[in-house]
């Protein structure tokens, strides 16, 4: 049996949903930022997908492209979450709420 | 320090000597003037050009000619007799280094005034003698004098009213007065400036008769306008009087003898472009007539010695100023006053001086009373000036005053009006001036239990002497009885001119027994009230609203009062709260307002809660996702 490249990118929907629903429901930041890892990587089965079958290789220079940032994001991003966890003792995203105005 | 502290002592002597040099001075370049022939009497000290702006040029020249020389001559004579009488007056005063510098700045700013040879030197020299008569007005700023009541009985030994008056409102009231005159004076060079593009004399003076009526009128009423204030004309006499806060030697200096006079010489030295302007011409006459009868009805009115005196120095120099008003027929005339007037008046108020120097400071009229024996050379001179100004025939004021009457008849029109009331006045000065020195020297003595009338020191007396046999002899020695112009007049004939043919002496002397009768008339009429067994108080009190009303004088204060400072209060009330408060803070609030209530909504959106971002972040792509998948 052939999977065809509409499975991958239903997939890739899934995936995404998933993330954006932990981003938008979850309150531990840790959760947040996986399923923020996890939205980036359903972009990048996309990418994936695309290039194979269009038979090019922007899609999956596109993706290294994704992979290199979203390192680089988890780096600052895992940073700023000791940080405020050493001055907050909390990893709810609620309670981050300085720039209320 | 130690050295300091001498010349403060000395401070006096050194401002007495000075004027005192100024005055061997004048007389010597004035010895020299006189050998020149007299179309040669005009010499122009070229001085350094004082600044260039534009085509605007202005040098600080100078000028000498009899009118300028009559002018220092009487400033520099008068002010060393009254620096010499400062010497003594201000003996016990803790500042008075400080009052005689002032004083000498005074005399280098008058000086200027009458020396100068253009507008702008001259507004310098005038605004000059302004800031000298604020300061010196204000000097006692921490004094408190009493108010002299008009109906006060006579309790020996107690003030008759618990009213304060200060001097630095005094000293603030003249510096305004004078300033919406020097606001005239500005507005006259600008003026002069725009249509004859100088401000020098010669320039001006001799491109007079070119300009337009209009224009010569405009300048020639602006001049004026600042003639009213300096020298306490109507509308803007209201200063003199509550100038008379003033230490009594700055009264006699400043507010009698030199700087009020200013505006007559201004008038007379600028008096091509007022004969360029008949309008001009009779305000000037019918200003100083109205102000010389104003002035001498409330001078009846008054209580404290010093305010008799002011209004008396505001009436007589309404008559310069008619005098000055009327051509060439009068220029003389008027100047001759001034010259004549600087010697009675300072020697008047030196002698209230120095009946106040004798009578602790007291200036209040009822308190004094048979002075004469007590103080027989301030009286003895007081009454060579109270001669003099009443115009006791041969003294110094029967010859300028009728000078100045003779004139105003000769010229007819609004001459004869000016006749008229300057008769009038001749009778009412008569009459307030009598009252003066009968109330002060004559009669019963009136003064407290406890005080000692003494007369003043010889440093006081001196200059008192001088002045008053000035008073008596100057008009003999400057003047001739015969309608013929006087010495003085021929003096000034080179600058300002002479009429074309002088009266017959017998008119002269008809237009004079009218003056004179009149004079004695009120003279009489103050004998029979003030000298005689007879109860003045009780006739005031019988007539309280009337005398009332002059002793209030005449209640024009409080109308200008009402004019300037209530409506000036309501306006700028208005201006306050309904214009600045409700028009331009409402506009400023309410824009700050419309701004906070949209920030006020704009806050609401920032929750802090990150995950309310994402939502908007994924609201936003699925927006722009369906924009890209709808899209037409």
């Amino acid at each position: 049996m052939r999977v065809g490249p509409g499975a991958y990118l239903l997939l890739s929907a899934v995936l995404f949903g998933i993330g954006v629903v932990g981003v938008l429901i979850r309150r531990n930041a840790i959760v947040v930022f996986m399923c923020v890892e996890l939205m980036l990587n359903a972009v990048n089965l996309s990418f994936i997908t695309f290039a194979k079958t269009n038979g090019a290789l922007d899609g999956q220079v596109l993706a290294f492209f994704v992979m290199v940032v979203a390192a680089a994001e988890v780096v600052v991003g895992l940073g700023i979450l000791v940080a405020i966890f050493r001055k907050r003792s909390s990893t709810s995203v609620d309670d981050v709420n300085l720039l209320k105005g | 320090m130690l050295l300091g502290q001498r010349l403060r002592a000395l401070a006096g002597w050194i401002a007495t000597l000075a004027v005192a040099a100024a005055f061997v001075v004048a007389v010597a370049a004035l010895l020299e003037l006189l050998s020149q022939p007299a179309d040669a009497r005009t010499q122009i000290l070229r001085g350094y050009e004082w600044f260039v702006s534009g085509d605007l040029r202005v040098a600080f020249d100078l000028r000498w000619d009899p009118l300028s020389a009559t002018m220092v001559l009487v400033v520099t004579g008068v002010s060393s007799l009254i620096h010499l009488y400062s010497v003594g007056y201000m003996e016990h005063d803790d500042r008075r280094e400080t009052f005689f510098a002032w004083l000498n700045l005074f005399v280098a700013s008058m000086l200027i005034l009458v020396l100068a040879q253009n507008f702008l030197v001259m507004f310098l020299g005038w605004e000059g003698v302004g800031l000298c008569s604020y300061l010196l007005v204000g000097f006692w700023f921490n004094r408190r004098l009493l108010l002299v009541n008009p109906l006060g009985r006579l309790v020996p030994g107690q003030p008759d009213d618990t009213r304060e008056v200060w001097a630095p409102p005094a000293a603030k009231k003249a510096f305004l007065a004078n300033r919406i005159g020097d606001v005239g004076f500005l507005l006259a060079m600008f003026l002069t400036f725009a249509t004859v593009g100088s401000l020098d004399f010669d320039v001006v003076f001799g491109k007079a008769g070119g300009l337009a009526s209009g224009t010569a009128t405009a300048i020639a009423l602006l001049l004026f306008l600042a003639c009213t204030g300096k020298s306490a004309q109507f509308p803007l006499y209201v200063w003199l009087p509550d100038a008379m806060a003033g230490p009594t030697p700055v009264s006699a200096l400043i507010h009698a003898a030199t700087m009020v006079t200013a505006g007559v010489f201004l008038v007379a030295r600028a008096h091509v472009i007022f004969e360029a302007s008949g309008t001009a011409q009779t305000v000037v006459v019918l200003v100083g007539a109205g102000t010389a009868l104003l002035a001498a009805i409330i001078a009846i009115g008054q209580d404290d010695i010093k305010k008799i005196l002011a209004y008396s120095t505001i009436s007589q120099l309404g008559y310069m100023f008619i005098g000055v008003g009327l051509g060439p027929i009068g220029y003389a005339a008027g100047m001759f006053h001034l010259v004549t007037h600087a010697f009675f008046k300072a020697q008047l108020f030196l002698g209230a001086g120095s009946v106040m120097h004798g009578n602790d400071e007291d200036t209040d009229i009822k308190h004094f009373g048979g002075l004469r024996s007590a103080m027989p050379l301030t009286f003895w001179t007081t009454m060579a000036a109270w001669a003099a100004i009443i115009g006791v025939p041969l003294a110094s004021g029967w010859f300028s005053k009728d000078q100045i009457l003779d004139a105003a008849f000769e010229h007819g029109g609004v001459g004869l009006l000016a006749w008229v009331v300057g008769v009038l006045t001749a009778g009412l000065t008569a009459f307030y001036m009598s009252r003066y020195v009968f109330l002060t020297f004559f009669g019963e003595r009136r003064w407290p239990e406890g005080r000692h009338p003494h007369e003043s020191p010889a440093v006081m007396t001196l200059p008192l002497v001088v002045l008053g046999f000035l008073a008596l002899v100057a008009g003999l020695a400057l003047s001739t009885i015969t309608g013929e112009g006087g010495r003085i007049q021929t003096f000034l004939e080179p600058v300002l001119g002479g009429p074309a043919e002088y009266e017959s002496t017998a008119a002269a002397l008809a237009l004079s027994v009218v003056a004179t009768g009149m004079a004695a008339v009120g003279a009489v009429v103050a004998w029979l009230l003030y000298i005689r067994p007879f109860d003045w108080l009780a006739l005031r009190r019988r007539h309280a609203g009337a005398w009332r009303a002059l002793a209030d004088r005449l209640y024009v204060d409080q109308v200008y009062e009402f004019f300037t400072v209530n409506l000036g209060r309501a306006l700028a009330a208005f201006l306050a709260r309904t214009v600045d408060q409700r028009g331009i803070d409402g506009a400023v609030n309410g824009v700050a307002e419309v701004v906070g209530d949209m920030a006020r909504g704009g806050r609401r959106l920032q929750s802090g809660l990150v995950r309310s971002y994402a939502l908007g972040v994924l609201g936003g792509a699925v927006l722009i996702v369906a924009f890209l998948v709808f899209r037409p």
